[in-house]
């Protein structure tokens, strides 16, 4: 009994879980506005970009590497989707013009996602770049696209469907939760028991192994900075509906936040270790941190330092439980 | 100096690891001017033994008495910056200063060039250590050791890659320091270094102490009986078995130098193994061997030219992936580099090459693989408390069987093996040289490179050796003789 006990406390996702159901319930004693359905929902629905972006991330970051180029990939896709669906695609040279439905623009902004993440993992395996120094370049190619696309001036007024997909509920829940929600079943489910997610844990703890039992490693990698990409892209469309506007700068400093829930979910940065659910429970932490400080009226500069505290404590206590473990 | 000699005197030594006693009960004594050795099979405790002596472990039960001046422990694995030169190694952390407080650099370079003369290696004590061998980084392991001057040395299998002369030159200085009035523990798993340089013996087995005893009064038989636990099953013997078809069929292979231009690291292979025979290949280091594995096995795809045939088919192997498409398998030399991933449980280990045949409907089939992990379990003996244990926690031994057991499972044709018994137990370098003619008997064909001649000449049916990146020459089992092989892989002069 005393071992099961020990075995469930060491599971990777354990750890955080308490530590946010303790702060849940600090929060429930500490304000009487927290526990409510709506502040709860809120919650939720802001938590659902940063989840879609730290899904990719924890996918990255168990193969040994790093994206720091999400948070402008999201502000691109949101962009293209944007400015696709209300100004269409002209070409003057051969008079043609292209409409975009709703549908088109979600499609060509998966597309440039997709792309874009596969250029960053082009880069990692074509050319041996170190994946901080690839997805760096990536992250100001794509914000300086962005403002290219943009002109520096945010794109407004996408219609009904996108503030839907923002702003609507169906069956009670948000859509951006449901967004999230589908991402990440699938992705857990993806990476326990599918062969790619087992040999992405394999890359990441031993790249050289894993080429020798016959693993496409290059390709694995590939793919994942191709999927990395393409969350990003989820989660710039969810931020472009949710304001009916695509800015040109959204999704600054994205990618902090996705490390840092990550790396509270206690998967490791040098890979190999960790999980999608831990993810995700690093995520509501910062998310339940975000809006308890808020509702306990902390000022948003002291909220900074709390936040860079909460994510060092994290990781020790994360260090301390496996040292004593070995 | 006490007057009895006696440098570490340590008693009743328990140490306990969660779920497992590695020590338990064990009394050890180093003394002046003696070369204590210390046997045992992986997973005996010695190391941890060893890590108690010299200040590893803090936290263990019994009595530890240590009177000498210091106890240094060269470490089996090295532990060097490759970046820093060999005396910026050498010194790390205790560099001479000059009167300013800076780096005395020359003094540095002086005192390291003097420690390497003494260990007879022409290594420059300025040269980078990444572009040293791992031979000659063990000796600058050795020397960075011997400068701390303690009085107290332990060695944990300092020879493992180390060559023949280089060999002998750290004997001789273990001599010497004796001779000084060093106490030296000296862990190996050779039976010719425990005969040559033993004063005591310690065999220890499962974490408790079998017996310590003066060298004169016991026999190699007699410690290698101590070690296993049981009356010594004498040494292996092969069964004789029918050979088959040609299975694996090289012509004409050559090998680049990326290094240097227009140079080749093989040259004009061309060798036909069959199925249910055991091909040896033999040379001494730099010979090729492992390079002749990894361009059959697709580790070298733009280096490579000449031509393959498995079964008679013409195949282009331009990755692991395609030979293990092929149906070949390589247990490489360095485990914990290129065999496990050692953060992960046995099972996964085991299906990881095998894992897409393993799957139901494109998914991963946690029953199917946890089945087939314990039939390979039972079949090759891993010892574990659990598939969980994750491959690091191994010994050696079990996690050679694991990679040998991920393998099997993707029933290979062809299985390569590249020093299979390196630092592995006897035990269980028996049970490994009892698979082998398992698997050749059930019409597997294997190649096994190996250093140590004996191991070589037990277990092939035929031995090729290779010198330069050429082949030197072939016999078979009936013309097998240490002289004629060695003779055929050392370099033409």
């Amino acid at each position: 009994m005393k071992a099961q006990v020990k075995q469930f406390l060491d599971k990777p996702v354990v750890k955080p879980l308490i530590a946010l159901l303790l702060m849940v319930i600090a929060m429930t004693l500490l304000s009487e506005n927290f526990a409510t359905a709506d502040n709860l929902f809120n919650v939720l629905r802001q938590v659902s970009v940063n989840l879609c972006v730290s899904v990719g991330m924890t996918l990255v970051i168990l193969t040994g590497g790093i994206d720091l180029s999400v948070g402008s990939i999201l502000a691109l896709s949101g962009a293209v989707a944007a400015g696709l669906t209300r100004n269409g695609l002209a070409f003057d040279g051969a008079n043609l013009f292209l409409g975009f439905t709703f549908w088109g623009g979600i499609l060509a902004a998966l597309l440039v996602g997709g792309f874009l993440g596969a250029f960053n993992g082009w880069m990692v395996t074509r050319f041996k770049v170190p994946p901080f120094v690839a997805t760096l370049g990536m992250m100001t190619i794509a914000r300086g696209l962005t403002m290219l696309y943009t002109g520096g001036f945010p794109i407004t007024g996408l219609g009904a469907s996108f503030r839907f997909l923002g702003t609507g509920w169906l069956l009670g829940i948000p859509m951006p939760v449901w967004v999230a929600a589908v991402i990440i079943v699938f992705f857990a489910f993806y990476m326990k028991k599918t062969p790619t997610g087992r040999y992405i844990y394999a890359i990441g703890g031993n790249p050289r192994a894993s080429l020798l039992s016959g693993i496409r490693v290059d390709r694995i990698i590939l793919w994942v900075y191709t999927l990395a990409g393409l969350l990003s892209a989820v989660a710039g469309l969810l931020v472009t509906a949710r304001l009916d506007s695509a800015q040109p700068n959204a999704g600054t400093g994205y990618e902090l936040d996705a490390i840092a829930a990550v790396v509270i979910g206690g998967t490791s940065l040098s890979g190999g270790k960790g999980s999608v659910p831990g993810t995700v429970v690093g995520a509501l932490i910062i998310g339940v941190l975000n809006n308890g400080l808020v509702l306990l009226d902390v000022s948003p500069f002291w909220q900074q330092v709390i936040k860079g505290f909460v994510i060092l404590g994290a990781v020790i206590l994360d260090k301390y439980a496996t040292r004593k473990q070995a | 100096m006490s007057s009895d000699g006696v440098l570490i005197q340590a008693t009743g030594i328990t140490k306990r690891f969660p779920g497992t006693v590695a020590l338990d009960g064990v009394d050890f004594c180093v003394r002046a001017g003696r070369v204590h050795s210390l046997v045992g099979e992986n997973g005996a405790g010695k190391s941890t033994l060893m890590n108690i002596l010299s200040g590893v472990y803090g936290d263990y039960e019994g009595k530890l008495d240590i009177r000498a001046r210091g106890v240094a422990m060269i470490h089996q694995e090295l532990n060097l910056v490759p970046e820093m030169t060999v005396a910026e190694n050498i010194f790390l952390g205790r560099e001479p200063r000059t009167a300013l407080g800076l780096v005395d650099r020359r003094r540095m370079e002086r005192n390291a060039a003097a420690l390497l003369q003494q260990l007879g290696a022409p290594i420059r004590p300025g040269q980078a250590v990444r572009e040293l061998r791992v031979g000659e980084q063990q000796i600058v392991e050795i020397a960075k050791t011997l400068s701390q001057e303690a009085e107290v040395l332990i060695m944990d299998e300092p020879t493992s890659s180390l060559s023949e002369r280089e060999t002998r030159t750290l004997f001789d200085l273990i001599r010497d320091l004796k001779a000084k009035g060093n106490g030296i523990v000296y862990i190996t798993h050779k039976m010719s270094e425990v005969s040559a340089l033993s004063d005591e013996v310690t065999i220890l087995r499962d974490g408790r102490l079998v017996k310590s005893v003066p060298f004169s009064q016991t026999s190699i038989a007699e410690i290698i009986r101590g070690m296993v636990g049981r009356e010594g099953k004498d040494f292996f013997v092969k069964n004789p078995h029918g050979i088959g078809d040609c299975v694996l069929e090289m012509e004409g292979l050559c090998l680049d130098d990326t290094q240097r231009r227009g140079r080749r690291l093989l040259e004009d292979i061309s060798l036909q193994v069959r199925a249910g025979e055991v091909l040896g290949i033999y040379g001494l280091m730099g010979a090729g061997r492992s390079e002749l594995l990894g361009s059959v096995f697709g580790l070298y795809p733009d280096q490579v030219s000449g031509k393959v045939r498995i079964g008679g088919t013409p195949v282009r192997i331009r990755s692991p992936r395609d030979a293990v498409r092929c149906g070949m398998a390589l247990l490489p030399e360095d485990r914990k580099q290129d065999g496990l991933v050692m953060g992960m449980d046995i099972t996964r280990n085991t299906t990881l090459a095998a894992l897409e045949s393993l799957c139901r409907h494109g998914l991963t089939d946690t029953r199917a693989e946890k089945a087939r992990t314990d039939e390979y379990r039972s079949r090759l003996g891993i010892r574990s408390h659990s598939n969980r244990q994750t491959a690091g926690e191994l010994s050696g031994g079990n996690q050679q069987k694991v990679v040998l057991a991920k393998w099997l499972l993707t029933n290979p044709r062809v299985l390569f093996l590249d020093e299979p018994t390196r630092g592995i137990d006897i035990s269980a370098k028996n049970e490994i040289y009892k698979l082998m003619d398992e698997l050749s008997a059930s019409g597997m064909a294997l190649v096994v490179v190996s250093s140590e001649l004996p191991e070589i000449m037990a277990v092939s049916d035929r031995i090729v050796t290779l010198r330069d990146g050429r082949i030197g020459a072939e016999f078979p089992r009936e013309r097998f003789t240490e002289e004629s092989i060695l003779k055929a892989a050392l370099p033409a002069t």
